[in-house]
């Protein structure tokens, strides 16, 4: 029900993101979503992309601090509202988000995020019978 | 003006003979008080009676700063506790601080040395004298404050912090004297800048620094921007406080108040003792200290004694300015920190890799400390993976740092393989203040 996001540390200074990008380019990975977390000094960059576990590896092996997490993508329809409705779900169960980012493309939208509690997670997202994306859903999600 | 012309201008003859009979007495009181020094000299097959001039000092064996610390807190303490009437402690090179116990008459002794320090610099009962070193721990505020005490001076205790009250209080109160570090009194003179008060509004007339290696120019400008003239002033806790010797009127060195702490200069590699004139480690004997004396503390301040009369008529030896450490330690903001004890910390936490870069600075007259720090490939995971636990982390890191250096330090996370790895002899500073 969940789907791999790569945490990757970044110093604020210029040419941290282009070495990242640049491993994952010439493994042939793509990203399919990011976001960024920034503090004045570091970065956390997030990543979704089409091979998590082969960019986790080359990664590492660049020396690159990355950490491999589970969690939730929904795929939404373009309606204005949805994003509401769904982060409604878990904030009226009192789970909290701890970090989200989305994107919209060609009428289909992404909602990825992380709560607290995985669990109630999953069992919200069953009961309310939303299409969470799994690896392989993203493996092939153009 | 001298405070007490029939120690500070002894023949050099009735000097080494005081010193010599002290020499004794001290190395006697040790013997009989401190199993540290009595272990050590039966070592060398010495007792007492081997040291009868002051040319025997030789002799003895030198003390560290590892032995003070491997004595935490009161090893090396020569009175019974009943006998001492305060404690001090410094920063240690890594966790335990220096300990140093003071009896009432080891307070009296400062008290004098400080005295003639400030009658030296031309400060008198008609002064009013605002001591900003930091009243605590560090012997800076208390041991300055004693002098001005004993030559009649009215004291102001500002402390430090709190600039534009003491700023103001220098104009209202017509102060006449201070004593502090030298990159305060530039801390301060801009601070009056700021809030308008001009030179010609404040009364500042004698200023004793130390407590940090400072220049000719930064003497200058301080000068310049105070109307004041400044004099250097060096001491050490381990030996007994600010006082251990002092400028005069002609500033041609510092003069050593040698009837108390008799100095030696040694090559800091061979521990040969070098002749007048020649560079080395300043290494003190306290000779009338009771609470904790100390035999031959090697200071690892680099300096060199100097050999000639002064024309002010004062005859006890002067040292010139101390120019380096022949260790690594740094002076912050008049405090003395070693990379050693970030280390400490930073290999105590095992989300950091056991690389660590200080950074110094000085920034508006004021010393910075950067402390880069390098995260664990390992310990970036789901749960760190996050700016609040990374935040989290670094604050807990902070915590623990402003613990052991007395100071705060701005941290800086690194990435993974980022920081310069050791080889060989790496350096964990990078020092950028311009002190020529």
């Amino acid at each position: 029900m969940t789907v791999k996001q790569l945490s990757i540390f970044l110093e604020n200074r210029s040419g941290t993101l282009t070495k990242v990008l640049d491993i994952l380019k010439e493994s042939g990975i793509q990203i399919i979503a990011s976001a960024i977390a920034d503090t004045a000094e570091y970065g956390i960059l997030r990543i979704l992309c089409s091979d998590p576990s082969l960019a986790y590896k080359k990664l590492e092996e660049g020396g690159v601090a990355v950490a491999l997490s589970d969690v939730f993508a929904i795929e939404l329809d373009s309606q204005p509202g949805r994003a509401a409705d769904t982060i409604k779900l878990f904030s009226d169960a009192s789970l909290s988000v701890i970090y989200m980012y989305s994107f919209l493309f060609h009428g289909r939208g992404l909602l990825i995020f992380r709560t607290d509690n995985a669990a109630q997670a999953e069992e919200i997202i069953r009961s309310a019978c939303l299409n969470s994306l799994t690896e392989n859903d993203l493996a092939k999600w153009e | 003006m001298i405070w007490n012309p029939n120690k500070e201008c002894m023949s050099r003859d009735e000097m080494s003979a005081l010193q010599g009979k002290r020499l004794h007495k001290i190395v006697e009181y040790v013997y009989h008080n401190v199993p540290f020094y009595r272990h050590k000299l039966q070592e060398m097959d010495l007792t007492p009676d081997d040291i009868r001039t002051i040319d025997d000092i030789v002799k003895l064996p030198f003390t560290t700063k590892k032995d003070l610390r491997d004595n935490y807190p009161f090893g090396l303490q020569a009175a019974p506790q009943s006998e001492i009437i305060r404690i001090h402690a410094s920063s240690g090179t890594t966790g335990n601080p220096t300990i140093v116990g003071y009896t009432r008459k080891d307070i009296g002794v400062w008290s004098e040395c400080m005295a003639r320090c400030l009658t030296a610099y031309g400060v008198g009962r008609d002064d009013i004298f605002s001591v900003a070193y930091g009243y605590g721990l560090f012997t800076g505020g208390l041991g300055a404050h004693n002098g001005v005490e004993m030559v009649g001076a009215s004291v102001v205790p500002a402390s430090t912090g709190n600039t534009e009250k003491h700023a103001k209080l220098i104009r209202d109160l017509g102060i006449t004297g201070i004593a502090c570090t030298p990159s305060y009194a530039l801390y301060l003179a801009e601070t009056m800048e700021k809030i308008g008060i001009t030179k010609d509004q404040i009364k500042l007339r004698v200023g004793a620094f130390g407590a940090e290696p400072w220049t000719e120019k930064m003497r200058e400008e301080i000068e310049e921007r105070l109307g004041l003239k400044g004099f250097n002033i060096y001491g050490l806790s381990e030996v007994m406080g600010p006082s251990v010797s002092y400028e005069c009127q002609l500033q041609h060195g510092s003069h050593i108040n040698e009837d108390h702490f008799y100095p030696e200069i040694i090559n800091p590699v061979t521990l040969e003792p070098l002749p007048k004139g020649q560079q080395g480690e300043l290494v003190f004997t306290t000779l009338t200290k009771e609470g904790m004396p100390v035999i031959r503390y090697r200071t690892r301040d680099l300096c060199s004694l100097m050999a000639g009369e002064c024309e002010c008529g004062r005859t006890n030896v002067r040292m010139s300015p101390v120019n380096g450490r022949s260790d690594d330690m740094l002076i912050i903001r008049g405090i003395n920190v070693f990379p050693s004890q970030v280390e400490s910390v930073v290999l105590g936490m095992k989300e950091f890799a056991p690389q660590y870069l200080l950074i110094v600075d000085r920034v508006n007259n004021l010393d910075t400390l950067q402390i880069q720090v390098e995260l664990r490939q390992e310990y970036f995971t789901t749960t760190f993976a996050t700016p609040a636990a990374i935040e989290d982390l670094l604050k807990r890191l902070c915590a623990k740092l402003k613990s052991v250096l007395s100071i705060g330090a701005d941290v800086q996370l690194k990435a993974p393989g980022t920081l310069a790895r050791s080889q060989g002899k790496s350096s964990h500073v990078i020092d950028n203040r311009k002190l020529v």
